[in-house]
């Protein structure tokens, strides 16, 4: 029998440090085990347990895409016992990942359709990861228009400012960046809260069109009734959710939403499936 | 079902024989309450009580169960790895289990066993586990089994279930596995019709004697957001305490918590039961918290027993009837009224509609 508690060895092989703040810190890490890699086949939006020995374990979104080789990355908060640990922790040392876990994207679904994705702050990791997948040479014709507005509070708190601005530069993607406010000079985006450029920028609901949201509450709050009055229906707003968990696997009982577990079922669910459920999250 | 003849006179002898392939559990007295506990060789459990105070569960999903072992050592060479704690799976029984307690690892088993993931720790202790049930001739006032899917002389679950007949055991043999035990206590007379007949008239007569129970019929056509709404919950809530009392005692509690414990450089990863009823259970690192109100997850445990899990298994409630929850329960919250409070909730019902 599998155990599937048992995490996969892997090396830290790489650490960015992404913000100004310096809270938030990009890892990227190998198997140990080369076959391991192959059994943790994952598609954008699931995530994995990160597991520091002698600390424990903290549920982290894969913010690389299934399209990438050779590693897996996780941009992980300073927040607690095991991501303030693992903030500590040098390229070399060794810790486990648990997974992959959780559903993903509808990728199937959204074959053949405009997709917009609206993230804000940190939570823009299997934003990262879907964007990367869908502008994959072998993946970018399967879709339509790609819109992306992303936003953070100070050009200094965007994740993957370099890939960002890569691409900007291309014509296959539209990105919206913007930050609340600046004092920089230079700044060539926008300036709004994420509510507000998602008004300017996204394109009119259609049948064809979805849109990922993804940030905190404050933003999801204000940037859906924006989403409503261009027409989106609800069917068609994707949403990632966070709840506190132990076990990934759907077991230990604390994520769960009504009788949904986050972990398990989850953590994509539309706003539409949301609607149905008591508001635990 | 097969059914022999245990005369009393042969328990303990082949309690003694069976002793030499299984590792034995039964009640034992400890002070006003009954624990189950391993009995020492030539030991037989007590079989005088009404139901222990905690259920069996602890044996099959103990409340403190070591997952991994590791060394923080960076000398040795296997440093930082997560290597599987030895666990002891040999042959077990546990004898004078309640049916009510024997029908709980069947509906905990649809958490832990499931068609993605497997509990290796929870299923290999279960299949260690042989079940020697001791049916209920004088259920508790609180006891209401028959309206939660189980009975007095339920075999669910069981493996072998004993009905005592004054000089002897009635056992129905339910299991290859009971079988393997009665053979291993050299029990093996066969009962005629008319045990059969007995251990029917028994049960009938032990099952009129629960006079207590819920009616859940109505559960799962209730709408989830209009019971979560109800305002009924205040009421339910006002007096607990968020002890966790009734989740521990609860024979169908599952929720576990995960935890490293490090001593020095050598440490465990653990799980330990938890309980939904704290605030830390649903704690974001953020500090928001999903269920920071009491009320919340006063609702969210009854709820998941009389609501989520309904929907989700199709399988009645996540409640055997056992009524330990409403025995211990130190401010007298009652699952069958919580229940009732459910089961005949309706909309028009909460309407402050004034009668001129």
């Amino acid at each position: 029998m599998q155990n599937p508690y048992l995490p996969y060895a892997v090396r830290i092989e790489d650490i960015i440090t992404e913000t100004e703040d310096k809270n938030l810190k990009t890892f990227k890490l190998a198997f140990e085990n080369p076959a391991d890699e192959e059994k943790f086949a994952y598609a954008a939006g699931q995530f994995a347990e990160l597991s520091v020995t002698g600390k424990g374990e903290i549920p982290i979104g894969i913010a690389s895409s299934p399209t990438e080789k050779g590693f897996v990355m996780f941009t992980v908060n300073k927040v607690g016992l095991v991501s303030s640990h693992l903030h500590t922790m040098q390229p070399g040392d060794l810790m486990g990942i648990r997974g992959p876990l959780g559903n993903s994207y509808p990728w199937e679904l959204l074959e053949g359709k405009n997709v917009v994705i609206i993230g804000g702050g940190f939570a823009f990791t299997t934003l990262r990861a879907s964007i990367v997948y869908m502008l994959d040479p072998a993946n970018r014709s399967r879709f339509g228009d790609i819109h992306v507005i992303y936003g953070a509070r100070s050009p200094g708190m965007l994740l993957y400012r370099d890939e960002l601005a890569g691409w900007e530069a291309r014509d296959d993607i539209h990105m919206h960046i913007t930050v609340d406010a600046t004092d920089d000079p230079h700044w060539k985006y926008n300036v709004g809260f994420v509510p507000t450029i998602t008004e300017k920028k996204a394109p009119q609901a259609d049948a064809e069109t979805y849109a990922i949201i993804c940030g905190p509450p404050i933003m999801i709050k204000f940037t859906q009734p924006v989403l409503d009055n261009l027409g989106y229906g609800h069917d068609h707003i994707i949403m990632s959710l966070e709840n506190r968990m132990k076990c990934g696997i759907g077991m230990c009982g604390r994520c769960n939403i009504g009788r949904h577990f986050v972990c398990k079922d989850g953590p994509v669910f539309t706003l539409a499936q949301l609607n149905g459920m008591p508001k635990e999250y | 079902m097969k059914v022999i003849y245990i005369e009393k006179a042969q328990w303990a002898s082949g309690l003694e024989k069976a002793g030499d392939s299984f590792r034995l559990w039964g009640p034992v007295r400890r002070g006003q309450f009954y624990a189950f506990e391993e009995l020492a060789g030539g030991q037989v459990p007590a079989l005088d009580f009404r139901n222990t105070r905690l259920s069996a569960k602890g044996l099959v999903y103990p409340q403190s169960e070591k997952m991994f072992e590791y060394t923080l050592d960076p000398g040795q060479p296997d440093h930082d790895l997560l290597k599987e704690a030895q666990k002891d799976y040999s042959p077990r029984a546990v004898l004078g289990i309640r049916p009510c307690d024997a029908d709980a690892f069947e509906l905990v088993a649809r958490n832990f066993d499931t068609p993605e993931y497997q509990d290796p720790y929870w299923l290999r202790a279960r299949e260690a586990v042989t079940l020697v049930g001791l049916a209920c001739a004088a259920p508790c006032s609180t006891c209401f089994c028959t309206s939660a899917g189980s009975g007095p002389f339920s075999t669910k679950g069981l493996d072998i279930l004993l009905v005592d007949s004054g000089g002897n055991f009635l056992a129905q043999v339910a299991t290859p596995k009971g079988e393997a035990f009665a053979q291993a206590a050299g029990w093996r007379q066969p009962a005629d019709d008319a045990a059969a007949a007995e251990i029917d008239r028994q049960r009938q007569v032990a099952e009129a004697r629960i006079d207590s129970h819920v009616a859940t019929e109505r559960l799962r056509q209730q709408d989830t957001l209009t019971l979560h709404a109800a305002p009924f919950w205040d009421d339910v809530a006002f007096a607990c305490i968020n002890c966790g009392t009734c989740t521990y005692l609860c024979p169908t509690c599952w929720c576990f918590d995960i935890q490293d414990e490090t001593h020095g450089r050598q440490g465990v990863r653990l799980r330990n039961w938890d309980s939904c009823m704290f605030p830390l259970f649903t704690l974001h690192g953020s500090g928001h918290n999903p269920r920071g109100q009491k009320v919340q997850r006063v609702r969210q445990r009854f709820m998941h027993k009389l609501k989520y899990y309904v929907d989700k298994y199709e399988n009645g409630i996540q409640c055997v009837g056992c009524g330990r929850c409403v025995r211990h329960c130190p401010v007298n919250i009652d699952i069958r009224k919580v229940c009732e409070l459910m089961n005949s909730y309706t909309l028009a019902g909460d309407s402050c509609a004034v009668v001129s």
